[in-house]
């Protein structure tokens, strides 16, 4: 593989807590190429928001990096806070999991695709607001001369969601970090939004991490999936590697909960039994060996290390994988 | 005044912002009322000169071995003067709530317990008080009253009532939802073993808190009334009425104002302190009651 | 909304009549007489009996009260029997110099919050916040008679910069005019500045943890932006209704400082009123105030009202 766009070397993420320090996520390695789709799958808790707060360096105070992150070659802990604000929209994108949350509640739609676009390409008021209403008619809104002028509650939760989209791609980042783009979404919108961002995202070569609870989300629109589990990564491989042959239990287990839509009527949806593990009292073993339907003794003793022991590009961390 | 209002919006408020350990802070505060309390029960028998005698070849004279912080305007001994003071200004500001305690405290728990038609006319009389602006009220009243110590302390207690009033509403209304209430009435208890047994006991504690800010607060009051020469008929010294007549020397002997005002800031500001300690340490709403 | 009002006015009437009445009272009902007050050394039995004739002082109290309150409806709230002028001609004089202090204060007050707050907003739980929060509740122990005195001090009396005193109109010589009111400004802002920092502090320490802001951070916009139109705008909402709620409750407030400073406002004219013992001129001020008082209340809990929808609107 060519110079990776994103490094991600043995990152952890620790915050302070009454209770000691929390885990949230522990050495994590991942590698994206430029203009491929990688899926971050997870319950909640799971640590996948921190992961993606770490890589935009948006962390709380009061928490604690460990490891690298490479950002087109460069360590981002190393740069400076100008350098970091210099990269945020241009070279690096985010669209968070609630629109109506993220975007502020008192400045019209058009401030703030505007002032995004001022900020980086150094475009005057009239042409930032040609280019932001091209950019909402890009992402399918309609009307989009009069949405500049209208404040975010006064949009569908979908709308606000596309607006969010639109921002986050008008500097034409070469990375777009999707945060549970579509959870607080009606189901309905859901395709639509994902069906956006996979097309924006072939249109512009650009590489995105899509960050979700939900394996039926990653499944055709991403290249690779991660799964994370307590903070770390127990399974990574291409996708379609990952469907055809889930090693994983935990992986099964998630993509078992999922609904079908050919499943008899009133079929008892098998969830996963027990809660993920307390993160301030990491187990001596597999955080999900007292879940996990196969566990052995082993697996509560050691942890499992991520490898690929079959050389087929598929990683995972199990010490009794599905045949 | 805003700091009376003030004070009662942050009281029901929102106590939690501010200090809440028993630091070091709080002992000095501590230290500094006592010390300005014995002196002033004991000014009687401590060895000073008379607060009162006036020596007109004295004036504004500095620090000697007689006068041991100097003379005023009209040669009388300072540190004289600011303990008498200190006399004068905590009996006013330690009464003076004692009446706004009492009847407010009282009217709060009737409005908050019994609510309906009685809670409406105690809130509503309540705002035709607090309809007036507190010292227009005061120096307005003390003018057709007449200066005197009890005059004083009349009035700026019955200022006080309305504050108390809202806090031992607004406590007794959250407490009458608690459990023990509940379990009292099912009981059989009645009105009044209910108030008194198992609400008031709780309710003192915050108007307590309450009752110390309500102290530093009627010393700043009856100080601007002295200030203004409306308050402690001359020539009985106040703080107040201390700085008042310091501002007239500011160019010659600044201290005369300084002096008092320290002292009377140094007071304020240990009441508050102490009041302000006591107040997050007795917060019903942290549920810990 | 018209509900709404509607119920507010029907409390304020009784609440305005209470004033009148309270008022009216406690001028009535003192000790010594009123006419004998007047009349002063020139007071002769006969001469006593006919004022207090022609001023109605014999009728009960309730006929009094009525024809005191219906005067009052009509404008006419009494003349000084010192000076002769009309209590509304002597209130209108003053009314616009203590509202000129009012608005100064509370200005200069915000001056002295706004970046305080943000400034502790941002740096949140240091020491340099913990030194202004400290410094703020200490403040809370210095009324403004004391901060007046020591404003004088360093200002007038020792660098000569600032005037103690001296009061020119406006129209008269603008600047004069000004810097006249610096110091009694400054002083009623010091007096101000702590309500208006903790509340705009505390707002703002709210909003930085809002998603949006992470997301204005996200998109690389600078922090001076972030800071100034992301959150300060979301937070201001409390800061203003509390601004306005101290401009009404200034009226009243500004006593001592005009006294001092000798500023020929309202206060001034109360507290004169009061040394030369002319009753009737301080029952119509305290009269004028209270009411003053009462609808200025009024009008912030409708603003209040008008506001809050909004609140519920914008922030979800």
């Amino acid at each position: 593989m060519s110079e990776p766009l994103l490094s991600i070397e043995g990152v952890s993420v620790d915050l302070p807590t009454p209770r000691g320090p929390l885990r949230a996520v522990d050495k994590v390695d991942l590698a994206l190429a430029p203009g491929r789709t990688l899926g971050v799958v997870g319950e909640s808790g799971c640590g996948k928001t921190m992961l993606s707060r770490a890589i935009l360096q948006l962390l709380p105070k009061r928490a604690k990096l460990g490891g690298r992150i490479l950002f087109q070659g460069q360590d981002m802990a190393s740069l400076s806070a100008e350098a970091l604000r210099r990269l945020r929209g241009p070279e690096l994108a985010v669209v968070f999991q609630d629109p109506m949350t993220s975007l502020n509640p008192v400045l019209t739609i058009g401030t703030q695709i505007v002032e995004t676009l001022q900020a980086h390409l150094g475009m005057d008021t009239s042409a930032a607001a040609k280019r932001g209403a091209e950019l909402l008619a890009a992402v399918g809104i309609p009307a989009p001369e009069q949405r500049l002028r209208q404040y975010p509650h006064q949009l569908s939760g979908g709308m606000r969601q596309r607006v969010a989209i639109a921002i986050a791609l008008s500097c034409e980042p070469k990375l777009l970090i999707a945060d549970e783009p579509t959870t607080a979404l009606d189901v309905t919108i859901q395709a639509q939004i994902l069906d956006l961002l996979a097309r924006e995202q072939k249109r512009r070569h650009m590489a995105m991490i899509l960050i979700t609870h939900d394996l039926g989300v990653v499944a055709g629109r991403t290249d690779e999936v991660a799964v994370m589990y307590a903070g770390r990564i127990v399974e990574r491989a291409p996708t379609a590697e990952l469907f055809a042959r889930m090693r994983m239990p935990y992986t099964q287990a998630l993509l078992a909960a999922l609904p079908r839509l050919d499943s008899p009527p009133h079929t008892a949806l098998p969830a996963i039994g027990g809660r993920p593990p307390d993160p301030t009292r990491p187990l001596p073993g597999c955080s999900f060996a007292p879940r996990c339907r196969y566990a052995e003794s082993d697996c509560r003793d050691v942890k499992p290390a991520l490898a690929d022991p079959d050389k087929a590009g598929a990683f995972y961390a199990c010490w009794h994988p599905l045949p | 005044m805003v700091a009376l209002e003030a004070d009662v919006e942050s009281a029901v408020a929102a106590p939690a912002a501010r200090r809440r350990r028993v630091g070091p802070l709080f002992i000095a505060a501590i230290a500094w009322i006592a010390l300005i309390a014995s002196a002033a029960i004991f000014a009687g028998v401590l060895p000073l000169p008379s607060p009162t005698e006036i020596d007109m070849l004295g004036k504004r004279a500095p620090p000697s071995a007689e006068h041991w912080l100097g003379n005023d305007a009209l040669g009388r001994d300072v540190l004289s003067r600011l303990i008498f003071g200190a006399r004068f200004s905590l009996t006013v500001g330690l009464l003076a709530p004692v009446i706004g305690i009492v009847v407010g405290g009282f009217l709060g728990m009737m409005a908050g317990y019994f609510r309906g038609r009685l809670e409406t006319f105690i809130v509503g009389g309540m705002d035709v008080l607090l309809a007036f602006p507190p010292l227009v009220l005061a120096l307005a009243v003390t003018a057709y009253l007449g200066q005197s110590l009890a005059n004083l302390t009349f009035v700026l207690g019955v200022l006080g009532i309305p504050a108390f009033t809202r806090v031992a509403r607004a406590v007794t209304l959250s407490l009458s939802e608690r459990e023990f209430v509940t379990a009292a009435r099912a009981l059989g208890a009645t009105h009044s073993r209910i108030l008194l047994r198992e609400l008031l006991p709780n309710v003192m504690l915050p108007l307590l808190a309450f009752f110390l800010l309500g102290v530093a607060v009627t010393i700043v009051v009856e100080g601007a009334l002295s200030f203004l020469g409306l308050g402690v008929p001359p020539p009985a010294p106040s703080w107040g009425s201390m700085i008042g007549e310091g501002r007239e020397s500011l160019d010659l002997a600044p201290q005369l104002a300084f002096l008092p005002a320290g002292f009377m800031f140094a007071t304020v500001l240990a009441f508050n302190i102490v009041g302000d300690t006591l107040r997050a340490l007795t917060d019903p709403r942290a549920g810990k009651l | 909304m018209a509900r709404f009002l509607g119920r507010r006015l029907i409390y304020l009437l009784p609440v305005l009549v209470a004033v009148t009445l309270l008022t009216f009272l406690i001028a009535s009902l003192l000790p010594g007489d009123l006419a004998v007050t007047i009349l002063g050394d020139q007071a002769t039995p006969e001469k006593v009996a006919a004022l207090r004739a022609q001023m109605g002082l014999d009728l009960p109290i309730w006929e009094r009260y009525l024809h005191w309150l219906w005067g009052v409806m009509q404008g006419d709230f009494g003349r000084s029997f010192r000076t002769g002028e009309t209590v509304l001609a002597a209130v209108g004089d003053r009314l616009p110099v203590s509202l000129e202090l009012m608005v100064i204060a509370e200005g200069l007050g915000l001056l002295i919050a706004i970046p305080l707050a943000i400034l502790c907003a941002v740096k949140s739980g240091s020491a340099l916040d913990r030194f202004v929060t400290g410094l703020a509740f200490g403040k809370l122990s210095l009324p403004p008679y004391l901060v007046a005195i020591l404003l004088i001090y360093l200002f007038a009396v020792q660098l000569n910069l600032l005037p103690a005193t001296g009061w020119v109109p406006f129209n008269e010589d603008p600047l004069t005019n000004i810097r006249s009111f610096v110091l009694p400004g400054l002083t009623l802002a010091f007096a101000e500045w702590p309500v208006l920092m903790r509340v705009l502090r505390s707002d703002m320490i709210a909003t930085l943890q809002e998603d949006y802001i992470a997301m204005a951070k996200a998109k690389g916009l600078r922090p001076a932006r972030i800071l100034f139109v992301h959150a300060l705008k979301p937070s201001s909402l409390t800061l203003v209704t509390v601004t306005g709620i101290n401009i009404g409750r200034l009226i009243g407030g500004t006593l001592i400082i005009e006294t001092i400073f000798a500023l020929p406002g309202i206060g001034r004219l109360l507290v004169g009123a009061i040394y030369a013992r002319d009753f009737i001129i301080l029952q119509g001020v305290v009269l004028f105030v209270a009411v003053g008082f009462v609808i200025v209340n009024f009008i912030v809990d409708l603003l209040y009202a008008v506001l809050d929808p909004r609140i519920r609107h914008g922030r979800a």
